[in-house]
């Protein structure tokens, strides 16, 4: 399987692709290096331990408290931004997503868009809906820019392009961009790019950004970003269509700046980002004449709210934490198996440990449910992640599950029990009769110990790497016992 | 996860429980027995009550709640007594600490029972440095290891830092820190047995730290890590190895007489 395949394939066959990824020691070091690089950075803007909790918790509290109101605050969001001449769009689904966004493109009669950095334009596949009628979607971060020229996807929520080298983007742009030189200076191929995507911010008749944050009190979109693209994409055109998932609003204008600052320093171990567009409506009539001109801004701006899944985590207490997320990225930067694998095995928009819990609602757990069982359950994701989303907790949950029928009182999740095997189902009902039962157990380890020299020297899983494991000549229990230990 | 940094601590008790798991009982009895040796030394009977098996992790974070709750409750009886109950595996204990009190939410009988018997569990590192308060006599050569702690046993029962500190009453064991010293070596139960690929490759990288830390050999707390790692060196050939806690700091302070009393060993680690 080569690295195109990778990314290609559905998310049911992650077991090959992670298989294929970690043969490849390319990749294995270029995420590890890129890895490390930013497990460090974070680390250098956490010094105090105490501190950091104490945001952390603050930061948890603002998401539950923002998705504990979330149907109300949506209301208001609308109500606001409406206030605010923002147009708010419900798309309950990827294909409506695309639908009211294609729809807009066509009543401007528009040829070009230009993209600032969104996973959710991502995850409901815009650009391929543009491009099916007829409008061309140009990526303007430049990692994105980089995938999408090479026919890509991001393979890291915040560093789309964090899996290709420097020669790698050299040889692309000599190849694709029409009059590049070829180039390793990191400084010359971030100006190739440049220059190819002023012109198109000149051009572009709609610019399309994601949303970080959406304060419903307010009615402003905040976007983080750093290479200004955000800014072209929401300023430049003259329309703006903002797009993201519908639990990324709060309340209050005053409940973005502890999550901003968890955000970036997460993220990127920045202390802040460059920019931080806070975005409260189009250009008003008249005010370019005003004496507090604004010289720019779109004429209309569009959010589209995209559910996509999302209610069915939602309505789940204990999965609803899943939507606290921030995208940060933090997860997958720990992870010992994101590490390994790189973004694309995981064959979804959101790879590494947030992907395998929000995957499942986005796409069904008949396609997703390998995903939850791609983690040792170590814990690194949920220690660093700003808003303390328990993720083991829920990729437990979900291997749940994925292998049995909904609980009483529990509403199905989209392909529940999509994994479940008879085999499994008998294996564990086996394990547990075992090991309810001390006396069946103490026989089973006797004949264990006994017919040690029977252990299979096959281990399906095990034995690949690491030789059999081979029960010990006499039990704890044995040897404790022939030293006179009763209870 | 929540792991307990302002854990009170009781008096050092007279007895404790032994919860041995199960894959101590099976694959590495010797730790156990030196789990034992180790707690007699400090004065304090050994209970090991027959009718332990497992705490019901794999079942647990396999998606089988069910299975995992059935097991767990057929250990919560077994330790009536007062007496705190010591695990010499971080993951077990941990799960015996907090994922017993998750697993049996929905059953108010026996979430009670569930929440008294975690709130005496201690994993062995923790109750030898803090409870028992042990001081070693470090009667072994100079020698060199690094620390391997288990992810579950690191987030939820802070061993790395209480078996750092047992290790650093022996003046003659130079602990070195290997690079990536708190990730994963890729066990994580049965996701060794899924995902062989990912699984082996994190264990190879963790051998490779290992090694290139300097140390001759390296410690653990937890049993399944040293399985998946031990058994991943055998199969290369590679002589380095990892022994349990339990084993490395009894063999270094017991004296000439306590070795002859046990005898010939039967472990048979790789």
């Amino acid at each position: 399987m080569n690295a195109r395949e990778r990314q290609s394939a559905p998310a049911a066959q992650f077991g090959q692709r992670a298989a294929a990824a970690v043969a490849d020691a390319h990749l294995r070091k270029s995420f590890r290096g890129a890895m490390d690089f930013l497990i460090a950075r974070r680390a250098a803007q956490f010094p105090d331990a105490g501190a950091l909790e104490r945001q952390r918790a603050l930061a948890e509290q603002i998401r539950q408290y923002s998705l504990a109101r979330l149907p109300d605050l949506l209301e208001q969001l609308e109500r606001k931004l409406t206030e605010n001449g923002i147009r708010v769009h419900w798309a309950e689904d990827a294909g409506e997503a695309n639908a009211i966004i294609v729809g807009i493109a066509r009543r401007h009669a528009a040829k070009r868009v230009v993209k600032g950095k969104s996973m959710v334009s991502e995850e409901v596949g815009l650009n391929h809906a543009l491009e099916a009628a007829g409008i061309e979607a140009l990526e303007s971060d430049m990692g994105e820019y980089i995938v999408q020229l090479d026919g890509e996807k991001p393979s890291h929520i915040i560093m789309p392009a964090i899996h290709k080298t420097k020669e790698q983007i050299a040889r692309l742009f000599a190849e694709k961009v029409p009059g590049a030189r070829y180039t390793e200076s990191v400084d010359e191929l971030i100006g190739i790019g440049r220059a190819v995507l002023r012109e198109k911010f000149m051009r572009a008749e709609i610019g399309l950004s994601g949303v970080n944050f959406a304060v419903a009190e307010t009615g402003t979109l905040c976007l983080v970003e750093n290479e200004g693209n955000g800014r072209m994409c929401t300023t430049v055109p003259e329309v703006h269509i903002a797009i993201t998932g519908i639990e990324k609003v709060v309340e209050k204008l005053e409940h973005v700046p502890p999550l901003f600052g968890l955000l970036t320093r997460s993220a990127t171990g920045q202390a802040t980002t460059t920019y931080l567009n806070l975005i409260s409506g189009p250009r008003k009539p008249g005010e370019k004449d005003g004496r507090n001109a604004e010289l720019d801004g779109p004429k209309e701006v569009h959010l589209v709210l995209v559910d996509n899944g999302r209610t069915q985590a939602y309505a789940d207490r204990q999965l609803r934490a899943t939507l606290q997320c921030i995208r940060c990225g933090a997860c997958m930067n720990h992870c010992p198996v994101y590490t390994r694998i790189g973004g694309h095995a995981y064959g979804t928009t959101y790879p590494g440990p947030i992907g395998e819990i929000v995957s499942p609602h986005l796409i069904g757990l008949a396609a997703t449910h390998a995903l939850p069982t791609a983690s040792t359950l170590c814990g690194a994701c949920g220690e660093v992640c700003p808003v303390k989303i328990p993720i083991p907790d829920l990729l437990i949950r979900l291997r749940g599950e994925a292998q049995h029928d909904a609980r009483p009182g529990h509403a199905p999740l989209v392909g529940q029990g999509a994994a479940r095997s008879a085999l499994m189902d008998f294996v564990w009902a086996g394990w547990a009769a075992l090991y309810t039962r001390p006396a069946l157990y103490r026989a089973f380890a006797w004949l264990a110990t006994r017919f040690r020299a029977l252990t299979p020297p096959v281990q399906p899983g095990w034995t690949a790497s690491r030789t059999p494991l081979k029960p010990a000549a006499r039990t704890l229990r044995e040897q404790l016992l022939e030293r006179g230990e009763r209870n | 996860m929540s792991c307990d940094t302002n854990r009170h601590y009781p008096e050092k008790p007279p007895a404790v429980y032994l919860f041995g798991t199960c894959l101590i009982d099976l694959f590495c009895p010797e730790a156990g027995m030196d789990t034992v040796r180790l707690l007699e030394r400090e004065g304090i009977a050994v209970h090991f009550p027959a009718g332990q098996t497992c705490c019901g992790q794999p079942a647990y974070t396999s998606g089988f709640p069910d299975q995992a709750r059935a097991v767990a409750r057929s250990q919560l009886g077994l330790f009536p007594g007062p007496w705190p109950v010591v695990v010499p595996s971080g993951s077990c204990a941990g799960m015996m600490r907090h994922h017993y009190p998750k697993l049996f939410a929905g059953d108010p009988a026996q979430l009670a029972a569930a929440e008294a018997l975690a709130e005496r569990v201690f994993e062995l590192s923790e109750f030898l440095l803090h409870v028992a308060k042990i001081q070693l006599q470090d009667s072994g050569r100079p020698a060199t290891v690094a620390l391997h702690t288990s992810c579950s046993a690191r987030r939820e029962m802070g061993t790395h830092r209480h078996a750092r500190a047992l290790l650093d009453q022996l003046p003659d064991v130079k602990l070195v820190t290997q690079e990536h010293e708190p990730e994963c070596c890729g066990f994580g139960g049965t996701f060794s047995l899924k995902h062989p690929a990912i699984s082996s490759a994190m264990a190879g990288d963790k051998i490779g730290a290992l090694k290139e830390s300097g140390a001759e050999a390296f410690v653990s707390a937890d049993c399944g890590c040293m399985l998946n790692l031990n058994h991943t060196l055998q199969k290369r050939g590679d002589p380095f190895r990892g022994r349990h806690l339990a084993t490395f700091l009894w063999q270094r302070t017991a004296s000439v007489d306590e070795i002859d009393e046990i005898g010939k060993k039967t472990g048979e680690a790789p």
